[in-house]
């Protein structure tokens, strides 16, 4: 019996992860509001814990971001508006769709830039093999030659 | 074909290949936790707040204008700012202006006892119970220290403990800088 109890606690403990929870304990004007703040706690990254969103971390600065994030929602406030409003606090880092910088031109663009050079490489080593396969003139005429003495 | 351009094709691969892996070394060897701040070369944020000691006195962003400053980020619950706070009484002795933001401590009492045992550094202390004023400067965490010119503009933010070590090494030039700016 206590370890039903022991699972039973485990599996709500799962089920009610910090999201679930956050959004549930949160009243919001429409549904569509309500969809809204679920976007922007999943596009959102905590700058204080890496690679988790708003919405899964637990960590005392992504509570004030999301409680800021309900806040400007309440007021009025976009979705743009508000993830503006944190790359200006946080930077780039916390939206995790990255801008086009200087920076992420790499990340943009590297794999373009690869694809080409393969091909280019592939192209010109194609080439090549036909360059060498293809007969000069003196070869040319010697084949000519043996082709004549076959037919004779 | 070119010999010259065959070289070239045929070492281009390699070439974009130790680039890359260059690239994604130096990135392995960066601390992921160092993020720099969106606001640096920004002015101080507008901000409002009360005064640690007497939550009647209230401030403003102006407390951070008119001359080279510190604006040091910490809180009773955060092991670091105890370890960094007895340097800071050491610069502050010095002359190095420090404000002091008091950031979502436990309670005003815990916070006016610390500096009351361990001594008060800062030139003014500002409190921030909810981390209003620290989220407007992008704060994460507890200790970050801010370095703002005369102007009032954030020229550095450095995370973690201020100590005797990164002081001479690299935050006393900046702030020395700061200042011959302000001359």
């Amino acid at each position: 019996m206590n370890r039903l109890l022991l699972l039973a606690t485990l599996l709500s403990v799962l089920v009610f992860s910090a999201t679930a929870q956050d959004t549930l304990t949160r009243s919001f004007d429409s549904e569509q509001q309500r969809e809204t703040y679920q976007q922007l706690i999943k596009e959102l990254r905590c700058p204080k814990c890496q690679n988790q969103n708003i919405a899964d971390s637990n960590a005392p600065l992504a509570e004030d971001m999301r409680d800021k994030s309900y806040e400007m929602l309440k007021a009025g406030k976009s979705k743009q508006e508000i993830i503006n409003f944190m790359v200006e606090r946080y930077g780039n880092f916390v939206h995790y769709e990255p801008p086009f910088t200087a920076a992420t031109a790499v990340l943009w663009f590297g794999p373009l830039v690869i694809v080409i050079i393969g091909i280019g490489v592939a192209v010109v080593l194609t080439r090549q093999k036909k360059e060498q396969t293809a007969l000069t003139p003196e070869e040319r005429a010697q084949l000519d030659r043996l082709r004549n003495n076959d037919n004779d | 074909m070119n010999k010259n351009l065959r070289w070239v094709v045929l070492f281009a691969p390699l070439i974009l290949f130790i680039a890359l892996a260059v690239f994604l070394l130096k990135g392995l060897g960066s601390d992921p936790t160092k993020l720099d701040s969106a606001l640096i070369n920004e002015p101080v944020p507008a901000f409002e707040s009360v005064d640690l000691y007497d939550t009647r006195i209230a401030y403003d962003e102006s407390v951070l204008k008119g001359k080279p400053v510190l604006l040091n980020v910490w809180a009773t619950w955060c092991p670091t700012c105890r370890a960094e706070h007895e340097f800071l009484n050491q610069l502050a002795a010095q002359g190095v202006p420090i404000v002091g933001l008091n950031y979502k401590d436990d309670s005003r009492e815990k916070a006016v006892n610390w500096l009351n045992t361990l001594g008060d550094p800062y030139t003014i202390n500002l409190f921030d119970p909810e981390g209003n004023v620290a989220f407007e400067f992008g704060v994460y965490g507890a200790p970050e220290t801010y370095f703002i010119d005369e102007e009032g503009v954030i020229r550095y933010r450095h995370v973690g403990d201020v100590n005797a070590r990164n002081w001479q090494s690299t935050l006393k030039p900046i702030y020395e800088q700061l200042k011959r700016e302000a001359q």
